[in-house]
């Protein structure tokens, strides 16, 4: 886009233009406006501003517990915001906008520049100006031997160059008497066309990055999900996972099963609790051997995922799955295991959650109701007891795991229609006084609360579970691709100089006949097109090409 | 993990951190002494400076003769060695910062930059070389307190509310990517930071040239030009003191020519490195915003600096705001908004 001239002034629209002229007149304008470089640059411009939002304020996409929290902190201008789109900033209309007409832009100016760039390759170094003393870098010199001879040794001293030879006619006044005009000849070249094919490759490549994020967010999907550690997990519908986030083209039809079994996870912690190393023993199955009894050995960590046929398993997080054995007052037994959710920003893994049971044995109808029990609390892996006797992790791997929980009978309030978390009670049954706590206690393993229709709780231990990210774009690799053309592109465009020299050269003394005394004036004239720093020093060498000695090195 | 080199790595480090300082303070005397020091600048200040001196002379001790002359010989004596001092001492606090660094990578057995306080170091000690490698092009050494004030308080930050002891690395930064991505962030950005103080002092000089333009303009006019005339005697000797425009715009173009494709490179290689840490190339991370705003500004500065009208003080203003938002980005991201790259080790 760097070298995008204003556009020609119109040419004078007759006296009434017809409104079909009229309406190409304007569109014709419009598309000038839009692929100028002045354009280019607000848009460029406009594009930086409009991401601004995205960095600062919290989006629906990354956290939406915190955007609805922003929303609720600022009941003024929050809904407006969101409105706006400012909490989905790289989705919304308007930023769509900009950077469409930004790429717009780009393609309207690229293609008459390719065209340019052909044409270029394809001309011929221009014709050596008259006066070569007026340009920014200029020499003279006179060296011995004849015109010919010195043009040879500066043609074959330009290597690299694009050179082109002429003769013309001795510049100067014509002399009187003097019979057939001496001959001149001219050397014009010129070297730096890859700095204008790098532009291009760096701004074409651009517009491939885009089509290929475009792609993969067309196609490609996430899905995020917790696997307890000895379960498996099979990958064939959006319903297999907790969250699903669909490409816009995607509508989870046609997914590739693959299954993963979950053997084994294993965190490596320093004495103060610093985390080294997280690593789960994963068998994998893939294509039409999903779903049957072999299973290929991986092992995943961070930083290094599972790559299956296209899709990409992460281990995102872990964390611990408490087990429960409830004896109900009929005499059934029952095992519970839920994952619990790490508190945030508790790098010792004090964990929340809770354990509903919603189908009581013993009950029916609308007893169920008045009999479904939760178990609600904190799983420590190294459990200790601050002041006041609340349970807390002082270690994040399971040393000494503790739990401290309140069990609740009553409404769980799973009918109300309302969604609920997986890892918490809905507040509002236990405030209308529908669900009742029964119970509070701290367990180690083994240990149990007994109810006063003689449930009894008791925590039995625990085992660990993973979080696991499958990731679908089958257009990644292209990206990489433009990426790498993106950048190859633009030191090219930046290293490259574009540098013209011209040399004119005639005999010192037009009189005589050819012969071994000959000595020739050597005119030499250099032009930076493109950043002059540095070209001083090269336009000195070049100027030297002329003499007897540049040939020797 | 190594006691030993911790302590040296530490040691070094206040070692540099005292070094920058006591250069930042040389560079500030010789700025503060106002006379010409740049060879590339004397023609343009010199009639001035000559101009001070004769003042001196003609105010100063009985015998103007002897005394003028001797005193006319060293110009601004102080001033320059104060100037080459600091280089001196900006050299050696260098050598200790590449010190401290490479101590508490052997201290650790890792690279050094898996938290705020060892990025920031890095970052001072390349934003500190790239000022010395541009000083030895261009002799540009009033140049100095502009760099060197950032650098030290990036510094005194880092050693004081950043400083965390060594220690092993969390796993997600447990990746060889960490090589690639975290040093090119640091060097690109320490390039840029260059770039960036270049078209500032740009701008300042060529709003105080506007500025001074008027001044003589409206002098003419006036019939009291003595307020007029002060505003020129201060911005003069300002001016005496920074390189001229053709410097700081080739200083500022140069190094983001350099920095620019090391940046694209070190965006990229962060793509790359989170397509294998957090499942996906590009997610619009709070830091990858940045980044992607602060390279939007720097490839604008880039086509407005070979774009006809928009050379010069446009330019220049770009050329800031993407400094601006790479600095918002490098610690104020970390600091204040969170996201999947807040390792700093301050939460």
């Amino acid at each position: 886009m760097s070298a995008t001239q204003a556009p020609p002034a119109p040419a004078a629209e007759p006296a009434r233009p017809g409104p079909v002229r009229g309406v190409l007149a304007f569109l014709r304008n419009v598309w000038r406006q839009l692929t100028s470089m002045r354009t280019a640059l607000i848009l460029l411009f406009l594009l930086a501003v409009a991401s601004l939002p995205g960095a600062l304020l919290p989006q629906w996409s990354l956290n939406s517990a915190k955007t609805a929290q922003y929303i609720a902190d600022y009941p003024t201008i929050g809904p407006w915001l969101d409105r706006l789109g400012f909490f989905e900033v790289f989705g919304s209309p308007w930023y769509s906008a900009i950077y469409l007409l930004l790429f717009i832009s780009l393609v309207g100016c690229l293609t008459p520049r390719t065209w340019e760039f052909v044409g270029q390759l394809r001309a011929r170094p221009v014709a050596t100006p008259r006066n070569l003393s007026r340009l920014p870098h200029h020499d003279r010199r006179e060296v011995p031997g004849s015109v010919e001879e010195t043009a040879d040794r500066v043609s074959a001293g330009l290597r690299g160059w694009r050179v082109v030879r002429r003769t013309e006619e001795r510049s100067g006044p014509p002399r009187p008497g003097a019979g057939p005009e001496p001959i001149a000849v001219t050397i014009s070249a010129e070297k730096g066309y890859l700095r204008e094919l790098g532009n291009l490759v760096f701004h074409f490549s651009l517009v491939g990055l885009l089509v290929a994020i475009a792609v993969g967010r067309l196609v490609g999907y996430e899905g995020s999900v917790i696997v307890n550690v000895g379960s498996q997990f099979c990958s064939t519908s959006p319903a297999s996972y907790d969250n699903f986030r669909p490409g816009l083209l995607v509508d989870g039809t046609d997914l590739t099963p693959f299954c993963l079994d979950v053997r084994t996870f294993t965190a490596g912690y320093t004495p103060a609790g610093q985390a080294i190393s997280f690593a789960a023993d994963v068998g994998s199955q893939t294509g039409a051997a999903a779903g049957g009894d072999a299973w290929a050995d991986n092992l995943l960590q961070v930083n290094d995922p599972l790559r299956l046929a296209g899709e990409r398993v992460y281990l995102i997080g872990h964390g611990f799955t408490p087990h429960f054995r409830v004896t109900f007052a009929d005499g059934t037994v029952r095992d519970y295991e839920q994952p619990f959710a790490p508190e945030p920003n508790d790098p010792n893994f004090t964990s929340q959650g809770a354990v509903k049971i919603l189908d009581p044995p013993g009950v029916t109808g609308d007893d169920v109701r008045k009999h479904q029990l939760a178990i609600v609390g904190i799983f420590a892996p190294t459990a200790t007891l601050a002041h006041g006797g609340i349970m807390t992790s002082e270690y994040p791997s399971a040393q000494n795991p503790g739990v401290a929980v309140d069990v609740y009978r009553g409404d769980l309030g799973m009918e109300s229609g309302r969604s609920q978390s997986v890892f918490a009670i809905d507040t509002n049954q236990v405030d209308k006084g529908a669900l009742v706590k029964q119970a509070r206690s701290n367990l180690m393993p083994g240990e149990s609360i007994t109810l006063d229709d003689g449930t009894a709780v008791t925590f039995t231990g625990y085992n660990e579970w993973v979080s696991l990210q499958t990731s679908y774009d089958p257009a990644q690799g292209w990206a990489l691709v433009f990426a790498v053309t993106l950048l190859i592109g633009l030191m090219v465009s930046l290293v490259i100089k574009r540098r013209r020299v011209w040399f004119r050269l005639y005999p010192a003394n037009p009189v005589t006949q050819p012969g071994p005394g000959d000595r020739t004036v050597v005119e030499v004239g250099g032009l930076a097109r493109t950043d002059q720093a540095g070209y001083g020093e090269e336009f000195d060498r070049l100027a030297t090409l002329a003499d007897i000695a540049s040939t020797k090195r | 993990m190594n006691q030993m080199w911790a302590d040296i790595s530490d040691l070094a480090f206040e070692a540099a951190l005292a070094a920058y300082v006591v250069a930042l303070v040389c560079y500030a005397i010789e700025l503060a002494s106002r006379r010409a020091v740049n060879p590339a600048e004397a023609v343009l200040a010199g009639r001035d400076a000559a101009a001070g001196t004769t003042t001196l002379v003609r105010t100063g001790p009985i015998d103007p003769g002897t005394i003028g002359r001797v005193e006319r010989a060293p110009l601004a004596p102080w001033g320059v060695r104060f100037g080459r001092a600091a280089v001196v001492v900006t050299v050696v606090g260098a050598a200790a910062n590449v010190l401290s660094i490479v101590a508490r990578g052997l201290a650790v057995g890792r690279l050094p930059l898996a938290n705020m306080y060892e990025f920031v170091s890095v970052i001072c000690a390349a934003a500190t070389i790239t000022w010395l490698i541009v000083l030895a092009r261009t002799g540009a050494r009033t140049l100095g307190v502009f760099v060197m004030t950032p650098v030290v308080v990036l510094a005194v930050v880092a050693g004081t509310k950043l400083y965390v002891p060594a220690g092993p690395v969390v796993p997600a930064l447990n990746s060889y990517w960490k090589w690639i991505h975290v040093t090119t962030v640091a060097i690109s950005s320490s390039i840029l930071l260059v770039s960036g103080a270049a078209s500032a002092l740009y701008l300042l000089r060529g709003g105080i040239e506007r500025r001074r333009l008027a001044a003589t303009g409206s002098a003419e006019l006036a019939v009291d030009g003595s307020a007029a005339a002060t505003t020129g005697t201060r911005s003069r000797s300002l001016l005496s003191v920074l390189p001229s425009m053709v410097t700081l715009d080739r200083i500022a173009y140069r190094t983001a020519i350099v920095g620019f494709p090391l940046f694209t490179f070190a965006v990229i290689a962060g793509a790359m490195w989170a397509e294998v840490a957090w499942g996906r190339y590009w997610g619009w991370d709070p830091k990858e915003t940045c980044s992607f705003i602060t390279w939007v500004f720097f490839a604008a500065y880039l086509h407005a600096r070979s774009t006809a009208g928009w050379r010069g003080r446009r330019a220049a203003w770009i050329c800031v705001l993407g400094w601006v938002s790479m600095i918002f980005n490098l610690f104020f991201i970390n600091m204040v908004v969170s996201g999947l790259h807040s390792y700093a080790g301050l939460n």
